[in-house]
């Protein structure tokens, strides 16, 4: 596969690889790359590059944010993380890369700011230095993680050595029931398949399901096909696709605009396009998932009872096999992260905590200022501040635990974040994830909670 | 990058399956500069306790010196992308994890900083892991030319590599520097897509109209 010389049915990724194959030698292809995304942790890059005395090849196509060490809270943060943000705001004035730093409206988590700005499109090849870069396939992007080695090349060269990725389809039946969201989606395939399901594979969503997915609820799924041990996951573009993407501040305009929907309405897969793997699942099946272990794939129906088979786990997290999900203690919550910080996932939690007051401390981080300002003008950051939920500055905040947000140890937070590993929020923390409506409801009501079962306020007037 | 060519030592055996980058390296020592090094940091909330004493019976505490080897389970590396995990276990001293599976960016990250990733016939690595839980001394070589590792009290084994990794590996090969001279492929191929889609250049800032999130 991906042969310059082989014909016949192409996969969507396939083809986006073969538009940015520049040579083959030695079994691996040099691909080129459209947009290369940066974030704090760029600084081994940085540095390799200044040791070998090279510049950026395309400061144009390299666009940075301060996210994973970015306060939520001023009074959370101390030097070291401004080390971290000052760091990065050298080192891309150094080389001219546009970077969204601390004050910039455009400034977000990286995974949510590139896309609210147009930078990603469909068709592109898009790389950064951070694993849920998996999230722009939502646009039909061919968007994969890569190390600081890797980060250091693509600065040096605006190319990348790849292997030929082995194809994943992952196709989806019938609709989502009420009550459950694209987290819920992804959490039921990690339970099916396992965090293993998917190694190295480039995984294409397809099916009615996910083409009703909105564009958000896109990006929380294909963000989450990392979880499966996936490289990327990737939606065909469609309507939904360009209708989000149009206005958007870098986005093609005017007859460039055309001129690029005409070039996106054909990327699909082949009729006939061969995939390693293939699994049907029917979303019928879904209910809201909730992690009860150390791993995402330690997941189940929040009606279910924690199995006995990872005893480890078990004993980390403090709870005993047979206990029902439901009715877990929580001590926290929160709601933000690359998984669910968007727009959509703000106001199914709100929808929840409207005219309501939580039980826990719950940290709400908004996926960017874009995202904040919209939820000051709207009332919606209101809804929270009223709940007695902390409304904090957009970033990787709780999720990643590195900018002086963290859960103590032996806590139990209820988490929208995409990781539960051992310390993950901060050393003995115990992370359960799920939606940001369970979230809401576990903060709610001081325990994991079916939020099917609270009553809902409508919305409707400020999500428009 | 240091060559790889043939590595002597002992080995570790860490029996778990998805070992992830954060159990590898937690996010808050990142902050570290390369040079400052890693090593003390591999594992650490799995070494130590939350007084910083190690805790007794963990695979890499207790010894004289640290092992070359460290044998794991299955989805090894999985989670972060960050290649501070691949400097922790190189900076503590292994050149050679030996796995069930490696997940995908931790592979692409080791091969780049001279660690090698290997994973053997199920009844090879179950056999390595036992000789290691009962003769935590036993040596071990492992020749990548040859693509074998001997251990003592074992029958040799081969493992498979990728024919790129290994001439990467043994040569210590710097990436940038051999991709920089196709330099002229890459601006050729640059220049006819930019012809064949000019609207993939990003325009300059400031030129766009709507920025909201929208809720589509």
């Amino acid at each position: 596969m991906h042969d310059a010389a082989t014909a016949g049915p192409r996969t969507l990724v396939e083809k986006i690889w073969d538009r940015h194959r520049v040579l083959h030698r030695d079994g691996a292809d040099l691909l080129s790359v459209d947009r290369h995304l940066l974030h704090e942790g760029s600084h081994h890059a940085f540095d390799r590059l200044a040791a070998a005395g090279l510049r950026v090849r395309h400061p144009g196509l390299t666009f940075a944010v301060a996210d994973h060490y970015a306060p939520s809270h001023p009074d959370r943060a101390g030097p070291a993380q401004a080390v971290m943000i000052d760091r990065l705001a050298a080192n891309t004035a150094r080389h001219g890369i546009d970077s969204f730093g601390l004050g910039d409206a455009r400034r977000g988590i990286v995974h949510v700011a590139m896309p609210e700005q147009g930078l990603t499109l469909p068709g592109t090849l898009i790389v950064c230095g951070d694993s849920h870069t998996a999230t722009h396939g939502a646009f039909g992007a061919f968007a994969f993680g890569i190390g600081a080695s890797e980060v250091a090349h693509v600065l040096a060269t605006q190319t990348l050595w790849q292997r030929p990725v082995p194809m994943m389809r992952i196709a989806v039946l019938g609709s989502l029931p009420r009550g459950t969201t694209a987290k819920d989606l992804a959490l039921h395939i990690i339970s099916r398949i396992g965090t293993g399901g998917a190694t190295g594979h480039a995984v294409e969503y397809a099916g009615p399901a996910i083409a009703a997915l909105s564009m958000e609820a896109r990006m929380t799924l294909c963000n989450m096909t990392i979880e499966m041990g996936a490289r990327s996951g990737i939606v065909p573009p469609d309507a939904v696709t360009f209708n989000w993407l149009a206005g958007r501040a870098m986005a093609p305009s005017g007859a460039d605009w055309a001129a690029a929907v005409a070039d996106w309405a054909t990327l699909r897969s082949d009729p006939g396009a061969r995939y390693g793997r293939a699994v049907t699942l029917d979303a019928a099946e879904v209910a809201p998932m909730v992690t009860w272990g150390t791993s995402p794939e330690h997941v189940a129906p929040v009606t279910a009872a924690v199995p006995a088979t990872e005893p480890d786990a078990l004993d980390y997290m403090g709870i005993a096999a047979g206990t029902p999900i439901e009715g877990l203690a929580v001590q926290r919550g929160f709601i933000g992260s690359c998984t669910n910080g968007r727009w959509s996932d703000l106001v199914a939690a709100a929808e929840l905590l409207k005219g309501r007051r939580v039980a826990v401390p719950l940290l709400v981080s908004p996926g960017s200022e874009a995202i904040a300002a919209q939820a000051e003008a709207t009332g919606l950051a209101g809804i929270f501040r009223a709940a007695g939920a902390e409304w904090g500055a957009p970033g990787c905040s709780l999720c990643v635990s590195m900018n002086g947000d963290r859960v103590a140890e032996g806590e139990r937070c209820a988490s929208t974040s995409n990781r539960n590993f051992r310390g993950r929020q901060g050393p003995g923390a115990r992370t359960h994830l799920m939606s940001p409506a369970m979230v809401a409801a576990a903060a709610l009501t001081g325990r994991i909670t079916d939020a099917r079962q609270l009553p809902r306020a409508d919305l409707s007037e400020i999500a428009k | 990058m240091t060559p790889f060519t043939t590595a002597t030592g002992t080995g570790a055996l860490l029996a778990l399956d998805n070992v992830d980058t954060d159990q590898l390296i937690p996010a808050r020592f990142m902050k570290r500069s390369r040079s400052e090094g890693y090593g003390q940091q591999l594992l650490h909330d799995l070494r130590f306790d939350a007084q910083g004493a190690e805790r007794a019976g963990f695979p890499l505490n207790g010894r004289a010196e640290p092992p070359m080897v460290l044998v794991a389970g299955a989805n090894f590396g999985c989670g972060s992308s960050r290649e501070a995990a691949v400097y922790a276990l190189v900076d503590h001293g292994i050149r050679v994890v030996v796995a069930k599976g490696f997940a995908d960016i931790f592979g692409n990250n080791a091969q780049r900083n001279g660690l090698l990733t290997l994973t053997l016939a199920p009844e090879a690595h179950d056999r390595l892991a036992a000789r290691i839980a009962a003769a935590p001394g036993a040596g071990i070589t492992v020749d990548l030319a040859a693509q074998t590792l001997r251990c003592a009290g074992l029958a040799p084994v081969t493992f498979d590599i990728d024919p790129v990794a290994k001439r990467r590996l043994l040569l210590g090969l710097d990436e940038i520097a051999e991709t920089l001279q196709d330099l002229a492929a890459i601006e050729r191929h640059e220049a006819a897509a930019r012809a064949a889609r000019p609207w993939l250049t990003p325009r300059p800032v400031g030129t766009g109209t709507g920025t909201g999130p929208g809720a589509g």
